[in-house]
C-alpha cells in the first residue's frame, strides 16, 4: 500500500494512524477530520472541562513532536462525502478527492437531537464546540438546567452543572436511567446519586415540546408537566456517522458491519471506534476506540483478518465525586451481588462497593463505585477467564 | 522525609497511598523492592496506587497507561508525560519516602538522558 487514508481525526482515527506507523507503514498517510481541531479527548468535556478544572489544552491527544513523527497530511475542517465502489477514492465535502490504496473508517458518531427548530439555550454535548458553547452559558450565574436523557453523558453533565451551583433536573424516558448498561438493581443504586446530590430526577417521561420563541424557556413533558428551563442539554445517545458511505459497497446497519477483526466487506477497508459494528457489537467506549486500531491496522496491512479486535468491554463514568467502572458483558437475567463494600439506603456506601454479575456460577461483568483497586483485580480476572473460555472453545469447540 | 507505614504492613505486591500534596504511591514489588512515585496518573485523574503492579511496572486503573517505577516514565499510551520518582528507605522497620525537590519530572528525565 502506498497511500492509506484515515477518515476521522478523533480518538480511534489517531490511534489507527499511530498503529500504521508503529506497524511499519511508511507510505503516504492522509487523515481527514470534519472538525477543525487537532485530535482531542472527549470524555473530559462533560466533566473537568465543563466545570473549568481542565483548560482546553489539557484535552489535546497529540503534541508537535508526535505530529512530526506521524508525518501525515492532515485535512481538517472538511468532511468525507463518499467512498467509491472499489473503496479507492474518498470524495471530500469541498469536492477534492483523495486516491488511496487503503481506508480506515473512523468517522465516529453524532449526538442525537430532539429535532424541531433550534432554540438558543438548547445544547448537545459531543464536540469541543458543543462544550465551549455550553460552558459559556453556565458561567453567568445560576441557571435552571434540564438535562434530557439520564445516560452517562446526561448524568455527568448534570453532575457538573450541580457542582457549578445550578438547579438541575434530569428527565429520563425509561423507568430508571442506565438499565440497559447496569441492569435494574445497580441502575437504581446509581440513580440515587442524583437525588443525594440535589439533582431532581424525573423518570418515565419524555419531551413533548420545547417552549420559547428565540431562546428556550421551558420543557414540556409527555405527562403534561412543564419544567422551566434556561438551559437544556440533550443527551439521548449518538448515531454512527455512516451517511457518507451510503453509496459504497460497505454493509451498514447501525454502523459499518465488520468481522471480529474490524475488516469490512472490502479487503482494503477497515472500520474502528464508535462507527464500527465489530463482530455484531457497536461499543461507544473510549477503550474500544483505542484498542481496536491495533488489530484493524494489522488486518488492513495483511489484506485479510489475522488479528482479533475484540476485548472485554470497559467503561467508566465520574459523577458527583464518585467513579463508576464497569467491565464485561452483562446479559438480561444475570444475577448481581455486592461482594465488597456496601449499599446503604439504596445508594453507594461511604467506601463504595464492588458488584459482580453472574450467570451459571460464572462472573459475566463487574461494577465498581468508588472502588478502583478492587475493580482493577476483578477486571483482570474477567479478561483472563474470557480468554481461557475463548481458547477452550477454539481448541475443543469445533469438531475436527 | 515522610513516614509511610511499617514494612510488615506493606507486603510484596501491595501499595500504599500517602495523602501528601500531591499524593505519593509507594509500591512493594514481588521481588522485594520498594518504589515511590507521584500517585496521580500524568494522563488523567486516577490514583496509581489503585493500579495493577507487575514487576517494576504499574498500570493505571482508569485507562491502562503503564509506568516504570524505576524511572517514572510511561511505557505506553495514553500517558505521555512521566511521573516523579521519590527515594524510599526503611529505617528500623519503618518505610520512609524522601520527596524530590519540586521540579518538573520532564527535566529529571532529561538530565538522566544527558548523563547516559
Amino acid at each position: 500500500m502506498r497511500t492509506v487514508t484515515v477518515v476521522g481525526a478523533s480518538l480511534s482515527g489517531l490511534y489507527a494512524a499511530r498503529e500504521l506507523r508503529a506497524q511499519g507503514f511508511d507510505g503516504r498517510l492522509v487523515i481527514v477530520g470534519e472538525e477543525t481541531h487537532a485530535p482531542y479527548d472527549r470524555p473530559p468535556l462533560s466533566k473537568e472541562y465543563l466545570t473549568g478544572r481542565a483548560p482546553e489544552e489539557d484535552l489535546a491527544l497529540t503534541d508537535a513532536e508526535e505530529h512530526a513523527e506521524l508525518d501525515a497530511e492532515w485535512l481538517l475542517g472538511v468532511r468525507a462525502r463518499s467512498l467509491d465502489a472499489r473503496g479507492r477514492t474518498v470524495v471530500l465535502g469541498d469536492g477534492r478527492t483523495v486516491s488511496t490504496d487503503g481506508v480506515v473508517v473512523a468517522t465516529g458518531a453524532s449526538a442525537r437531537t430532539l429535532g424541531g427548530d433550534r432554540l438558543a439555550g438548547v445544547h448537545t454535548l459531543r464536540t469541543l464546540d458543543d462544550a465551549r458553547a455550553l460552558r459559556a452559558e453556565l458561567t453567568g450565574g445560576e441557571r435552571r438546567v434540564v438535562v434530557v436523557g439520564g445516560g452517562f453523558v446526561g448524568a455527568e453533565t448534570a453532575s457538573s452543572c450541580a457542582a457549578l451551583g445550578h438547579t438541575v433536573t434530569v428527565v429520563e424516558a425509561a423507568t430508571l436511567p442506565l438499565v440497559p448498561q447496569l441492569g435494574p438493581d445497580m441502575a437504581a443504586v446509581c440513580a440515587a446519586l442524583h437525588r443525594r446530590n440535589g439533582t431532581a430526577l424525573v423518570t418515565g417521561a419524555s419531551v413533548s415540546a420545547l417552549h420559547g420563541t428565540t431562546a428556550v424557556t421551558a420543557v414540556e413533558l409527555t405527562d403534561g408537566r412543564v419544567l422551566p428551563a434556561d438551559v437544556v442539554v440533550v443527551g439521548i445517545g449518538a448515531a454512527p456517522n455512516t451517511a457518507w458511505l451510503a453509496g459504497s459497497p460497505l454493509a451498514l446497519n447501525d454502523g459499518v458491519l465488520c468481522d471480529d477483526g474490524c475488516a469490512t466487506s472490502l479487503p482494503q477497508v477497515v472500520a474502528v471506534g464508535d462507527v464500527a459494528r465489530v463482530g455484531g457489537t457497536r461499543a461507544e467506549h473510549w477503550t474500544s476506540a483505542t484498542r481496536q486500531p491495533r488489530a484493524a491496522v494489522t488486518n488492513l496491512l495483511a489484506g485479510r483478518t489475522v488479528a482479533d479486535a475484540r476485548s472485554v468491554p470497559y467503561f467508566w463514568s465520574d459523577q458527583y465525586g464518585v467513579r463508576l467502572q464497569f467491565a464485561g458483558r452483562r446479559r438480561e437475567g444475570d444475577s448481581v451481588r455486592v461482594t465488597e463494600g456496601r449499599i446503604a439506603d439504596g445508594a453507594p456506601g461511604e467506601d463504595g462497593f464492588l458488584a459482580r454479575y453472574e450467570r451459571a456460577g460464572r462472573t459475566t461483568a463487574v461494577l465498581a463505585v468508588a472502588r478502583a483497586r478492587s475493580f482493577t483485580r476483578a477486571r483482570r480476572e474477567l479478561a483472563r477467564d474470557t480468554r481461557e473460555t475463548r481458547e477452550a472453545h477454539e481448541t475443543h469447540g469445533v469438531p475436527a | 522525609m515522610i513516614p509511610v507505614c511499617r514494612l510488615e504492613d506493606l507486603p510484596k505486591g501491595e501499595s500504599a497511598r500517602v495523602g501528601t500534596t500531591p499524593p505519593i504511591a509507594v509500591f512493594h514489588t514481588d521481588d522485594g523492592d520498594l518504589y515511590a512515585i507521584d500517585d496521580t496518573c500524568s494522563h488523567q485523574d486516577a490514583s496509581l496506587s489503585d493500579g495493577w503492579l507487575e514487576g517494576c511496572l504499574v498500570e493505571c486503573p482508569l485507562h491502562a497507561a503503564s509506568f516504570d517505577l524505576r524511572t517514572g516514565r510511561p511505557t505506553c499510551l495514553p500517558a505521555r508525560r512521566p511521573v516523579r520518582t521519590h527515594r524510599v528507605t526503611v529505617d528500623d522497620g519503618l518505610v520512609h519516602v524522601h520527596l524530590v525537590a519540586e521540579q518538573d519530572a520532564t527535566e529529571d528525565a532529561f538530565e538522566e538522558d544527558s548523563a547516559a
